[in-house]
Protein backbone atom coordinates (compact mmCIF):
# COMPACT_ATOMS: atom_id res chain seq x y z
CA UNK A 1 0.00 0.00 0.00
CA UNK A 2 1.57 3.25 -1.14
CA UNK A 3 -0.53 5.32 1.26
CA UNK A 4 0.37 3.13 4.22
CA UNK A 5 4.09 3.30 3.48
CA UNK A 6 4.01 7.05 2.93
CA UNK A 7 2.14 7.70 6.17
CA UNK A 8 4.48 5.38 8.10
CA UNK A 9 7.42 7.44 6.81
CA UNK A 10 5.72 10.62 7.98
CA UNK A 11 4.96 9.10 11.38
CA UNK A 12 8.58 8.00 11.82
CA UNK A 13 9.73 11.49 10.87
CA UNK A 14 7.33 13.21 13.25
CA UNK A 15 8.35 11.00 16.16
CA UNK A 16 12.01 11.81 15.34
CA UNK A 17 11.14 15.51 15.63
CA UNK A 18 11.26 16.41 11.92
CA UNK A 19 9.51 19.69 11.14
CA UNK A 20 9.46 18.72 7.48
CA UNK A 21 7.55 15.51 8.23
CA UNK A 22 5.11 17.31 10.53
CA UNK A 23 4.50 19.95 7.86
CA UNK A 24 3.88 17.31 5.18
CA UNK A 25 1.54 15.44 7.52
CA UNK A 26 -0.54 18.57 8.13
CA UNK A 27 -0.84 19.13 4.37
CA UNK A 28 -2.00 15.55 3.96
CA UNK A 29 -4.64 16.10 6.64
CA UNK A 30 -5.80 19.28 4.91
CA UNK A 31 -5.98 17.71 1.47
CA UNK A 32 -6.81 14.04 1.73
CA UNK A 33 -9.23 12.61 4.26
CA UNK A 34 -8.54 8.95 3.50
CA UNK A 35 -4.78 9.25 3.77
CA UNK A 36 -5.05 11.28 6.95
CA UNK A 37 -7.03 8.49 8.64
CA UNK A 38 -4.08 6.12 8.08
CA UNK A 39 -1.74 8.73 9.48
CA UNK A 40 -3.73 9.58 12.60
CA UNK A 41 -4.30 5.91 13.42
CA UNK A 42 -0.54 5.39 13.51
CA UNK A 43 0.14 8.64 15.36
CA UNK A 44 -2.60 8.44 17.96
CA UNK A 45 -0.78 6.33 20.59
CA UNK A 46 1.90 9.05 20.74
CA UNK A 47 -0.52 11.91 21.45
CA UNK A 48 -2.09 13.23 24.63
CA UNK A 49 0.93 14.97 26.13
CA UNK A 50 0.58 18.53 24.84
CA UNK A 51 -1.44 21.15 26.69
CA UNK A 52 -3.73 23.03 24.30
CA UNK A 53 -4.46 26.73 24.65
CA UNK A 54 -7.02 28.39 22.36
CA UNK A 55 -7.09 32.10 21.58
CA UNK A 56 -10.17 33.62 20.03
CA UNK A 57 -11.65 37.06 19.60
CA UNK A 58 -12.63 39.65 17.00
CA UNK A 59 -10.39 40.60 14.05
CA UNK A 60 -7.65 43.02 14.96
CA UNK A 61 -7.91 42.41 18.72
CA UNK A 62 -4.26 41.35 18.81
CA UNK A 63 -4.49 37.56 18.91
CA UNK A 64 -1.41 36.89 16.78
CA UNK A 65 0.75 39.33 18.72
CA UNK A 66 -0.39 37.75 21.99
CA UNK A 67 0.40 34.27 20.65
CA UNK A 68 3.87 35.55 19.79
CA UNK A 69 4.30 36.94 23.32
CA UNK A 70 3.01 33.75 24.96
CA UNK A 71 5.40 31.67 22.85
CA UNK A 72 8.27 33.90 23.94
CA UNK A 73 7.49 33.45 27.64
CA UNK A 74 6.81 29.73 27.30
CA UNK A 75 10.19 29.31 25.59
CA UNK A 76 11.78 31.20 28.48
CA UNK A 77 10.27 28.56 30.76
CA UNK A 78 11.88 25.88 28.61
CA UNK A 79 8.62 24.77 26.99
CA UNK A 80 8.34 23.87 23.31
CA UNK A 81 5.45 25.48 21.45
CA UNK A 82 3.38 24.49 18.44
CA UNK A 83 1.13 27.12 16.90
CA UNK A 84 -1.75 26.71 14.46
CA UNK A 85 -3.04 30.06 13.25
CA UNK A 86 -6.22 30.04 11.17
CA UNK A 87 -7.23 32.78 8.72
CA UNK A 88 -10.21 32.77 6.37
CA UNK A 89 -10.20 31.69 2.71
CA UNK A 90 -11.98 33.86 0.19
CA UNK A 91 -15.55 32.65 -0.42
CA UNK A 92 -15.09 33.78 -4.04
CA UNK A 93 -11.70 32.48 -5.19
CA UNK A 94 -10.93 29.98 -2.42
CA UNK A 95 -7.56 31.70 -2.03
CA UNK A 96 -6.24 33.26 1.16
CA UNK A 97 -3.67 35.61 2.60
CA UNK A 98 -2.41 33.86 5.70
CA UNK A 99 -0.73 36.66 7.62
CA UNK A 100 -0.77 35.71 11.31
CA UNK A 101 2.79 34.52 11.05
CA UNK A 102 4.09 38.05 10.38
CA UNK A 103 3.73 38.74 14.12
CA UNK A 104 5.62 35.58 15.06
CA UNK A 105 8.68 35.63 12.81
CA UNK A 106 11.16 35.95 15.70
CA UNK A 107 10.32 32.32 16.57
CA UNK A 108 10.68 30.95 13.06
CA UNK A 109 14.24 29.65 13.32
CA UNK A 110 13.75 28.27 16.85
CA UNK A 111 13.71 24.45 16.48
CA UNK A 112 11.40 24.19 19.51
CA UNK A 113 8.70 26.32 17.93
CA UNK A 114 6.56 25.13 15.01
CA UNK A 115 4.18 27.59 13.40
CA UNK A 116 1.61 26.62 10.81
CA UNK A 117 -0.79 28.96 9.04
CA UNK A 118 -4.05 27.34 8.04
CA UNK A 119 -6.88 28.49 5.79
CA UNK A 120 -10.35 27.83 7.20
CA UNK A 121 -11.37 26.60 3.70
CA UNK A 122 -15.00 27.52 4.13
CA UNK A 123 -15.46 25.93 7.55
CA UNK A 124 -17.48 28.22 9.79
CA UNK A 125 -16.63 27.36 13.40
CA UNK A 126 -13.59 29.67 13.69
CA UNK A 127 -11.11 26.89 12.91
CA UNK A 128 -10.49 24.60 9.92
CA UNK A 129 -11.68 21.01 9.59
CA UNK A 130 -8.02 19.95 9.74
CA UNK A 131 -7.16 21.89 12.92
CA UNK A 132 -7.97 19.10 15.36
CA UNK A 133 -5.80 16.51 13.61
CA UNK A 134 -3.04 19.04 12.96
CA UNK A 135 -3.07 19.60 16.73
CA UNK A 136 -2.50 15.86 17.15
CA UNK A 137 0.50 16.07 14.81
CA UNK A 138 2.13 18.85 16.86
CA UNK A 139 1.34 16.91 20.03
CA UNK A 140 3.13 13.84 18.61
CA UNK A 141 5.99 16.07 17.43
CA UNK A 142 6.63 16.59 21.13
CA UNK A 143 5.40 20.14 21.62
CA UNK A 144 4.66 20.86 25.30
CA UNK A 145 2.08 23.48 24.41
CA UNK A 146 -0.07 23.79 21.32
CA UNK A 147 -1.66 27.20 20.76
CA UNK A 148 -4.67 27.44 18.46
CA UNK A 149 -5.49 30.88 17.08
CA UNK A 150 -8.92 31.20 15.49
CA UNK A 151 -9.93 33.42 12.60
CA UNK A 152 -11.23 36.78 13.77
CA UNK A 153 -14.61 35.75 15.17
CA UNK A 154 -17.98 37.34 15.82
CA UNK A 155 -20.22 35.86 18.46
CA UNK A 156 -20.93 32.27 17.63
CA UNK A 157 -17.71 30.60 16.49
CA UNK A 158 -17.13 28.43 19.53
CA UNK A 159 -15.32 25.39 18.18
CA UNK A 160 -12.01 26.35 19.77
CA UNK A 161 -13.46 25.71 23.23
CA UNK A 162 -14.11 22.11 22.19
CA UNK A 163 -10.45 21.57 21.30
CA UNK A 164 -8.62 23.67 23.87
CA UNK A 165 -7.84 22.82 27.48
CA UNK A 166 -7.75 26.54 28.28
CA UNK A 167 -9.72 29.01 26.17
CA UNK A 168 -8.63 32.65 26.14
CA UNK A 169 -11.10 35.20 24.77
CA UNK A 170 -9.30 38.33 23.59
CA UNK A 171 -11.31 41.56 23.60
CA UNK A 172 -10.40 45.18 23.22
CA UNK A 173 -11.75 48.40 24.69
CA UNK A 174 -14.73 50.05 23.05
CA UNK A 175 -16.23 47.01 21.34
CA UNK A 176 -19.78 47.69 22.48
CA UNK A 177 -21.97 48.50 25.43
CA UNK A 178 -22.82 46.30 28.39
CA UNK A 179 -25.57 44.48 26.48
CA UNK A 180 -22.93 42.95 24.20
CA UNK A 181 -21.31 41.31 27.20
CA UNK A 182 -24.47 39.53 28.30
CA UNK A 183 -25.20 38.05 24.91
CA UNK A 184 -24.82 34.32 24.52
CA UNK A 185 -21.93 32.68 22.74
CA UNK A 186 -18.32 33.66 22.78
CA UNK A 187 -18.54 35.36 26.18
CA UNK A 188 -19.56 32.04 27.73
CA UNK A 189 -16.59 29.97 26.62
CA UNK A 190 -13.77 31.99 28.20
CA UNK A 191 -11.57 30.47 30.88
CA UNK A 192 -9.56 33.68 30.76
CA UNK A 193 -10.53 37.09 29.41
CA UNK A 194 -7.91 39.38 27.94
CA UNK A 195 -8.57 43.04 27.29
CA UNK A 196 -5.79 43.87 24.87
CA UNK A 197 -4.89 47.41 23.77
CA UNK A 198 -5.38 48.31 27.44
CA UNK A 199 -3.77 51.70 26.90
CA UNK A 200 -6.98 52.82 25.19
CA UNK A 201 -9.13 55.36 27.12
CA UNK A 202 -12.23 53.12 26.94
CA UNK A 203 -10.48 50.45 29.03
CA UNK A 204 -12.18 51.32 32.34
CA UNK A 205 -15.65 51.01 30.85
CA UNK A 206 -14.94 47.73 29.07
CA UNK A 207 -13.35 46.24 32.18
CA UNK A 208 -16.30 47.35 34.32
CA UNK A 209 -18.81 45.81 31.88
CA UNK A 210 -16.88 42.56 31.88
CA UNK A 211 -16.60 42.43 35.68
CA UNK A 212 -20.35 43.01 35.86
CA UNK A 213 -20.94 40.11 33.48
CA UNK A 214 -18.88 37.80 35.65
CA UNK A 215 -20.50 39.02 38.89
CA UNK A 216 -23.98 38.32 37.52
CA UNK A 217 -23.11 34.83 36.27
CA UNK A 218 -25.67 32.62 38.02
CA UNK A 219 -23.61 29.46 37.55
CA UNK A 220 -21.83 28.46 40.74
CA UNK A 221 -18.46 27.93 39.17
CA UNK A 222 -15.34 26.72 40.88
CA UNK A 223 -13.32 28.76 38.37
CA UNK A 224 -14.08 32.41 37.75
CA UNK A 225 -12.40 33.65 34.57
CA UNK A 226 -9.80 36.27 35.44
CA UNK A 227 -9.61 39.48 33.41
CA UNK A 228 -6.07 40.19 32.22
CA UNK A 229 -5.21 43.58 30.73
CA UNK A 230 -2.48 43.59 28.12
CA UNK A 231 -0.75 45.80 25.59
CA UNK A 232 0.59 42.99 23.44
CA UNK A 233 2.80 45.18 21.25
CA UNK A 234 4.75 46.30 24.38
CA UNK A 235 4.48 42.89 26.06
CA UNK A 236 2.67 44.61 28.96
CA UNK A 237 0.59 42.18 30.98
CA UNK A 238 1.61 39.11 29.02
CA UNK A 239 3.43 37.56 31.99
CA UNK A 240 0.17 37.90 33.94
CA UNK A 241 -1.60 36.17 31.04
CA UNK A 242 0.89 33.29 31.07
CA UNK A 243 0.49 32.98 34.84
CA UNK A 244 -3.30 32.91 34.41
CA UNK A 245 -2.96 30.10 31.84
CA UNK A 246 -0.71 28.12 34.21
CA UNK A 247 -3.10 28.73 37.10
CA UNK A 248 -6.06 27.49 35.06
CA UNK A 249 -4.07 24.44 34.03
CA UNK A 250 -3.23 23.66 37.68
CA UNK A 251 -6.88 24.16 38.59
CA UNK A 252 -8.01 21.69 35.91
CA UNK A 253 -5.33 19.17 36.79
CA UNK A 254 -5.95 19.29 40.53
CA UNK A 255 -9.76 19.21 40.39
CA UNK A 256 -9.93 16.52 37.73
CA UNK A 257 -11.46 18.89 35.17
CA UNK A 258 -8.75 18.31 32.59
CA UNK A 259 -9.43 14.59 32.30
CA UNK A 260 -13.14 15.28 32.11
CA UNK A 261 -12.75 17.93 29.37
CA UNK A 262 -10.55 15.67 27.33
CA UNK A 263 -12.85 12.68 27.83
CA UNK A 264 -15.84 14.69 26.59
CA UNK A 265 -13.83 15.94 23.59
CA UNK A 266 -12.83 12.40 22.59
CA UNK A 267 -16.36 11.14 23.12
CA UNK A 268 -17.62 13.80 20.70
CA UNK A 269 -14.91 12.89 18.23
CA UNK A 270 -15.75 9.18 18.29
CA UNK A 271 -19.45 9.88 17.84
CA UNK A 272 -18.69 12.24 14.94
CA UNK A 273 -16.57 9.65 13.15
CA UNK A 274 -19.19 6.95 13.73
CA UNK A 275 -21.97 9.23 12.48
CA UNK A 276 -20.00 10.02 9.33
CA UNK A 277 -19.35 6.32 8.71
CA UNK A 278 -22.98 5.42 9.30
CA UNK A 279 -23.97 8.05 6.80
CA UNK A 280 -21.37 7.18 4.17
CA UNK A 281 -21.32 3.41 4.53
CA UNK A 282 -24.87 2.54 5.56
CA UNK A 283 -27.39 5.30 4.90
CA UNK A 284 -26.14 6.64 1.56
CA UNK A 285 -25.85 3.12 0.01
CA UNK A 286 -29.36 2.36 1.30
CA UNK A 287 -30.73 5.28 -0.70
CA UNK A 288 -29.79 3.28 -3.81
CA UNK A 289 -32.39 0.63 -2.95
CA UNK A 290 -35.62 0.64 -4.94
CA UNK A 291 -37.66 0.78 -1.71
CA UNK A 292 -36.17 4.19 -0.97
CA UNK A 293 -37.14 5.57 -4.38
CA UNK A 294 -40.72 4.34 -3.85
CA UNK A 295 -40.77 5.92 -0.40
CA UNK A 296 -39.58 9.27 -1.76
CA UNK A 297 -42.26 9.11 -4.45
CA UNK A 298 -44.82 8.46 -1.72
CA UNK A 299 -43.54 11.49 0.19
CA UNK A 300 -43.82 13.56 -2.99
CA UNK A 301 -47.46 12.40 -3.44
CA UNK A 302 -48.21 13.15 0.23
CA UNK A 303 -49.07 9.47 0.84
CA UNK A 304 -46.19 9.22 3.29
CA UNK A 305 -44.63 11.83 5.58
CA UNK A 306 -40.84 12.44 5.61
CA UNK A 307 -40.43 10.99 9.11
CA UNK A 308 -42.00 7.67 8.15
CA UNK A 309 -39.81 7.53 5.04
CA UNK A 310 -36.72 8.18 7.20
CA UNK A 311 -37.77 5.29 9.47
CA UNK A 312 -37.97 3.04 6.41
CA UNK A 313 -34.50 4.17 5.32
CA UNK A 314 -33.10 3.33 8.75
CA UNK A 315 -34.73 -0.11 8.67
CA UNK A 316 -33.13 -0.71 5.28
CA UNK A 317 -29.77 0.40 6.75
CA UNK A 318 -30.18 -1.90 9.75
CA UNK A 319 -30.85 -4.80 7.37
CA UNK A 320 -27.66 -3.99 5.47
CA UNK A 321 -25.69 -3.97 8.73
CA UNK A 322 -27.26 -7.27 9.84
CA UNK A 323 -26.40 -8.81 6.46
CA UNK A 324 -22.82 -7.71 7.05
CA UNK A 325 -22.55 -5.72 3.84
CA UNK B 1 -21.68 30.88 1.92
CA UNK B 2 -19.31 28.44 0.34
CA UNK B 3 -19.28 24.77 1.11
CA UNK B 4 -16.16 23.55 2.87
CA UNK B 5 -13.88 22.62 -0.01
CA UNK B 6 -11.56 19.67 0.17
CA UNK B 7 -8.68 18.96 -2.14
CA UNK B 8 -5.29 20.46 -2.64
CA UNK B 9 -4.54 24.18 -2.72
CA UNK B 10 -1.44 25.76 -4.14
CA UNK B 11 0.49 27.24 -1.19
CA UNK B 12 3.06 29.96 -1.80
CA UNK B 13 5.23 31.77 0.73
CA UNK B 14 5.78 35.40 -0.20
CA UNK B 15 8.76 37.02 1.46
CA UNK B 16 10.80 40.19 1.58
CA UNK B 17 14.37 39.39 2.55
CA UNK B 18 17.11 41.60 3.85
CA UNK B 19 17.20 45.39 4.15
CA UNK B 20 14.32 46.23 1.87
CA UNK B 21 11.20 48.05 3.01
CA UNK B 22 9.39 48.27 -0.31
CA UNK B 23 6.43 45.93 0.07
CA UNK B 24 3.89 47.37 -2.33
CA UNK B 25 4.79 45.01 -5.16
CA UNK B 26 4.76 41.87 -3.02
CA UNK B 27 1.36 42.80 -1.62
CA UNK B 28 -0.09 43.35 -5.11
CA UNK B 29 1.18 39.95 -6.22
CA UNK B 30 -0.03 38.28 -3.00
CA UNK B 31 -3.48 39.72 -3.55
CA UNK B 32 -3.56 38.61 -7.19
CA UNK B 33 -2.59 35.06 -6.19
CA UNK B 34 -5.26 35.05 -3.49
CA UNK B 35 -7.83 36.03 -6.09
CA UNK B 36 -6.62 33.11 -8.22
CA UNK B 37 -7.34 30.63 -5.41
CA UNK B 38 -3.84 30.34 -3.98
CA UNK B 39 -3.14 30.19 -0.25
CA UNK B 40 -0.48 32.85 0.24
CA UNK B 41 1.56 32.89 3.43
CA UNK B 42 2.98 36.39 3.80
CA UNK B 43 5.88 36.73 6.22
CA UNK B 44 6.42 40.47 6.22
CA UNK B 45 9.56 42.57 5.87
CA UNK B 46 13.24 42.16 6.73
CA UNK B 47 13.44 38.37 6.78
CA UNK B 48 16.73 36.51 6.86
CA UNK B 49 17.19 33.60 4.43
CA UNK B 50 17.11 31.27 7.47
CA UNK B 51 13.70 32.63 8.50
CA UNK B 52 12.34 32.33 4.97
CA UNK B 53 13.45 28.71 4.64
CA UNK B 54 12.26 27.64 8.10
CA UNK B 55 8.87 29.21 7.45
CA UNK B 56 8.65 27.55 4.03
CA UNK B 57 9.40 24.14 5.58
CA UNK B 58 6.85 24.55 8.40
CA UNK B 59 4.20 25.81 5.99
CA UNK B 60 4.95 23.02 3.48
CA UNK B 61 4.64 25.44 0.57
CA UNK B 62 4.98 24.54 -3.09
CA UNK B 63 7.05 27.62 -3.77
CA UNK B 64 8.79 30.65 -2.30
CA UNK B 65 8.20 33.96 -4.05
CA UNK B 66 10.92 36.41 -3.11
CA UNK B 67 10.54 40.13 -3.74
CA UNK B 68 13.83 42.00 -3.97
CA UNK B 69 14.26 45.68 -4.67
CA UNK B 70 17.47 46.15 -2.72
CA UNK B 71 20.11 44.91 -5.15
CA UNK B 72 21.05 42.00 -2.88
CA UNK B 73 19.51 39.36 -5.14
CA UNK B 74 22.82 37.74 -6.09
CA UNK B 75 23.44 36.97 -2.40
CA UNK B 76 19.96 36.19 -1.11
CA UNK B 77 18.61 33.87 -3.83
CA UNK B 78 21.65 31.53 -3.78
CA UNK B 79 21.63 31.47 0.02
CA UNK B 80 17.98 30.44 0.10
CA UNK B 81 18.58 27.68 -2.47
CA UNK B 82 21.52 26.44 -0.42
CA UNK B 83 19.52 26.39 2.84
CA UNK B 84 16.66 24.52 1.19
CA UNK B 85 19.12 21.87 0.11
CA UNK B 86 20.54 21.64 3.63
CA UNK B 87 17.05 21.14 5.05
CA UNK B 88 16.23 18.41 2.52
CA UNK B 89 13.61 20.67 1.00
CA UNK B 90 15.11 21.33 -2.43
CA UNK B 91 11.76 20.36 -3.99
CA UNK B 92 10.38 23.74 -2.85
CA UNK B 93 10.52 25.93 -5.95
CA UNK B 94 12.11 29.38 -5.65
CA UNK B 95 11.00 32.24 -7.87
CA UNK B 96 11.06 35.97 -7.50
CA UNK B 97 10.73 39.42 -8.81
CA UNK B 98 12.00 42.94 -8.51
CA UNK B 99 14.67 45.23 -9.88
CA UNK B 100 16.91 42.49 -11.19
CA UNK B 101 19.00 43.09 -14.33
CA UNK B 102 18.53 40.61 -17.17
CA UNK B 103 22.09 39.27 -17.01
CA UNK B 104 21.72 38.60 -13.27
CA UNK B 105 18.37 36.90 -13.88
CA UNK B 106 20.01 34.50 -16.32
CA UNK B 107 22.73 33.59 -13.81
CA UNK B 108 20.14 33.06 -11.07
CA UNK B 109 18.05 30.82 -13.32
CA UNK B 110 21.08 28.70 -14.09
CA UNK B 111 21.70 28.45 -10.34
CA UNK B 112 18.21 27.02 -9.81
CA UNK B 113 15.81 29.95 -9.46
CA UNK B 114 12.75 28.86 -11.44
CA UNK B 115 11.66 32.27 -12.74
CA UNK B 116 12.41 35.99 -12.30
CA UNK B 117 9.74 38.60 -12.99
CA UNK B 118 11.08 42.07 -13.72
CA UNK B 119 9.32 45.47 -13.40
CA UNK B 120 6.42 45.86 -15.79
CA UNK B 121 5.30 42.23 -15.62
CA UNK B 122 1.51 41.98 -15.33
CA UNK B 123 -0.04 40.13 -12.41
CA UNK B 124 -1.81 37.93 -14.98
CA UNK B 125 1.56 36.72 -16.23
CA UNK B 126 2.69 35.85 -12.70
CA UNK B 127 -0.60 34.16 -11.79
CA UNK B 128 -0.53 32.18 -15.04
CA UNK B 129 3.00 31.00 -14.37
CA UNK B 130 2.20 29.96 -10.77
CA UNK B 131 -0.89 28.01 -11.84
CA UNK B 132 0.95 26.24 -14.62
CA UNK B 133 3.99 25.46 -12.51
CA UNK B 134 2.17 24.27 -9.38
CA UNK B 135 -1.36 23.46 -10.48
CA UNK B 136 -0.65 19.96 -11.75
CA UNK B 137 0.97 18.53 -8.64
CA UNK B 138 -1.02 16.33 -6.34
CA UNK B 139 -1.01 15.99 -2.57
CA UNK B 140 0.55 12.55 -2.70
CA UNK B 141 3.48 13.69 -4.82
Amino acid sequence: MAIAAASQNLVDGILAGSHRAAAKAISLIENDERASEQLIRRLYPQTGNAYTVGLTGPPGAGKSTLVDDIAQIARGDGESVGIIAVDPNSPFSGGAILGDRIRMMRHTVDPDVFIRSMGSRGHLGGLAVATSQARDVLDALGMGYVILETVGVGQSELEVAELADTTVVVLMPGLGDSVQTIKAGIMEIADIFVINKADHPALARTAADLRELLRLDPRQRAWTPPIVKTVATNEDGVHELWQAILKHRRFLEEKGGLKERRRRRLERQVVEIAARRLREEVLVPSTEASGFRRAVQAVTDRRLDPYAAADQLMEEGAKRVAAGS
Amino acid sequence: MVEPVSGRRIRILMAKAGLDGHDRGVKVVARALRDAGVEVIYTGLHQTPEQVVSAAVQEDVDGIGLSLLSGAHMTLFPRILELLKERGAADIVVFGGGTIPQEDAEILKQAGVAQIFTPGTSTDTIVGWVKERFGGRTAAA
